[in-house]
């Protein structure tokens, strides 16, 4: 095994896109995500890699979409207002159908906010990070291992499918410092000679990266492949954790920081004989709908642990066709909820229902 | 251990100086009547000596920081109060300073009047499990970055190497050749080893200058509140 480090969230992330082979990283300084650029703006120069503080959220964003375009593996970074200025970038790279990996630091929203962490992101990055037809592949990760581990992943599934794919972080994950390892196995190479606009050598016809397409059966046709590749994608590439569900009668459903509040309260609950187990989304889109949908089968209530004002809960409650009671267990505005805002909640869900 | 007038923490970002000067101003309450604390960390708004103001302030420590600090505000500013540090005599201070060189600038304006007075040590804090410092070479690199920025010299170096949660009396150990070789090759004397309390036992005849240390910088947001419920 690899001798382990310990690590800011913020920094393997980073390192971790090193090693996944990203050699062009185009940000923004913003807080609480700031360590990402500081660490690249060390690393990249030694590693014959390119670091550029861009003047804008937006040239960053667009600096991405050429690295991208020439074929390279690129990763731009931000935390949540940050991120709704890449959205117009975000969605040509999806027209375009470019790779890329874009990490999202959330913070408490809307508008500036604050510097505190936050899940506010949810609908963003699972329904609208940007205009018209397209989705990310969003990956949430609970500790800084799966920072490393997700990073690594999500390039890979951004090349696998020529997509942006998005890490959604945020600021817990990104602040924490834990051990990890950093052996992450060999990089998957991609052939990416088809389409990428990196020099013909006079040898062959120009490649052409675009998402103009001004006849509508053409752009039609483009939308509904990409949604083939969406679907594929919905039927691979979930995936999920699930803690104590075995024997549960109560699912908390949550990522993230959240999950880990709701691991402990788990832990408490069972002590006192509520039967509490949690399915754990790591990707946010796919996301888990089946596991769910099974699970209502069997329990009597879910809970949706968030730091929102309720986001995720509506995609709980789809996967489950509203078979069952979700209720919203939430903190917001920078604040994160406690153990005991959890085990309330698991004793309201362990009410529902009566005959137990 | 005898102590200078002002001592400083300085180090890589994330090697762990503000909790080391935490420990070290409480430990510094035990022989002198006033002690200071000054947290000049200018580059990172979270983990701040500030997060400690109470247990500080509890045992008669003053802490001198930003008006921005912990107010969310994310604003680099120096304590105005910061010169108190150098015109009260009678106080024995620990300055917390930023990491890297990006946070040791700030400390720069007050070099000439520490330099001055000469009654200061500089301690160096490394710790071989951060990724950015894993040898000699790179962390004495980042100790040459830090001195050009304040315009000081370290005096002395403590070896905080942990890996958080999964520290064991191995993983201190298995440190102890890379503080030699630092403390060698810099001709800086290794002033502590710092521990784990739970570990001071095991490792005290086996390390130099091992000294116990307690956790007061906020960790883990998710071990809170552990016995609220269910009473």
């Amino acid at each position: 095994m690899a001798e382990k480090v310990l690590m800011k969230g913020n920094e393997a992330l980073a390192e971790a896109a090193i090693m996944a082979g990203c050699r062009h990283y185009f940000g923004y300084p913003i807080t609480p995500q700031t360590e990402i650029a500081a660490y690249m703006a060390k690393r990249m120069p030694v590693i014959g890699g390119t670091f550029l503080q861009a003047e804008s959220e937006i040239a960053a964003i667009n600096m991405i979409y050429g690295a991208a375009a020439a074929g390279k593996r690129a990763m731009t970074s931000s935390s949540s207002p940050g991120i709704a200025l890449k959205s117009e970038g975000i969605s040509y790279l999806a027209g375009s159908d470019l790779p890329a990996l874009i990490i999202n630091v959330q913070r408490g929203g809307p508008g500036l906010g604050g510097i505190q962490p936050s899940q506010s992101d949810y609908f963003q990055s699972t329904k609208s990070a940007g205009h018209g037809d397209f989705k990310l592949i969003v990956l949430a990760p609970a500790s800084v291992q799966e920072m490393v581990d997700l990073t690594f992943k999500g390039f890979d599934l951004a090349d696998k499918y020529r997509m942006p794919a998005m890490l959604l972080s945020d600021g817990t994950m990104g602040q924490m410092m834990e051990p990890v390892s950093l052996e992450m196995g060999e990089v998957k190479e991609y052939d990416k000679s088809s389409w990428a606009a990196c020099g013909t050598k006079c040898e062959r016809k120009h490649n052409v990266v675009n998402s103009l397409f001004i006849q509508p059966e053409e752009l039609e046709r483009y939308n509904f492949e990409r949604y083939e590749r969406y679907a594929q994608i919905e039927a691979n590439e979930v995936m999920y954790d699930e803690y104590k569900m075995e024997d549960a009668e109560i699912c908390i459903v949550a990522y993230g920081v959240a999950a880990r509040v709701s691991q402990n309260a788990i832990d408490k609950a069972r002590e006192a004989g509520i039967k509490v187990g949690m399915i754990r989304p790591i990707t946010l889109w796919p996301f888990p709908k089946a596991v769910l949908n099974a699970a209502a089968d069997k329990v009597k209530a879910f809970i949706s642990v968030e730091l929102s004002m309720g986001q995720m809960i509506e995609d709980v409650e789809l996967a489950i066709r509203c078979k069952k009671p979700v209720l919203l267990c939430n903190r917001v505005g920078g604040m994160i909820p406690t153990t005991e805002d959890v085990l309330n909640s698991i004793n309201k869900a362990n009410s529902v229902g009566g005959d137990k | 251990m005898n102590n200078k007038r002002i001592t400083l923490f300085a180090g890589h970002y994330g090697s762990g100086k503000t909790n080391i000067s935490v420990n070290y101003a409480l430990w510094l309450k035990e022989k002198h009547e006033k002690v200071i604390i000054a947290d000049l960390d200018i580059v990172n708004p979270y983990f701040r000596s500030k997060d400690s103001e109470k247990q500080l302030e509890e045992r008669g420590i003053h802490l001198i920081s930003s008006e921005y600090a912990n107010s969310n505000v994310d604003v680099p500013a120096m304590p105005a109060e910061a010169y108190a540090i150098i015109d009260d005599k009678q106080a024995v201070a620990v300055i917390d300073v930023g990491g890297d060189d990006r946070g040791a600038l700030a400390m720069g304006r007050y070099a000439p009047a520490i330099l001055e007075e000469n009654d200061y040590e500089m301690l160096f804090v490394i710790n071989k499990y951060r990724p950015l410092t894993p040898d000699c070479a790179s962390t004495l690199a980042v100790m040459h970055e830090i001195e050009t920025a304040c315009r000081m010299k370290f005096t002395g170096i403590v070896n905080n190497s942990n890996l958080g949660d999964e520290t064991d009396e191995e993983t201190v150990l298995n440190s102890a050749a890379y503080a030699d070789e630092i403390s060698k090759t810099s001709g800086l004397p290794i002033r502590m080893t710092t521990v784990k309390e739970s570990l001071y036992d095991k490792l005290k005849e086996k390390v130099v200058n091992c000294t116990p240390i307690k956790l007061y910088v906020k960790q883990s947001w998710a071990k809170q509140e552990e016995d609220l419920w269910l009473k």
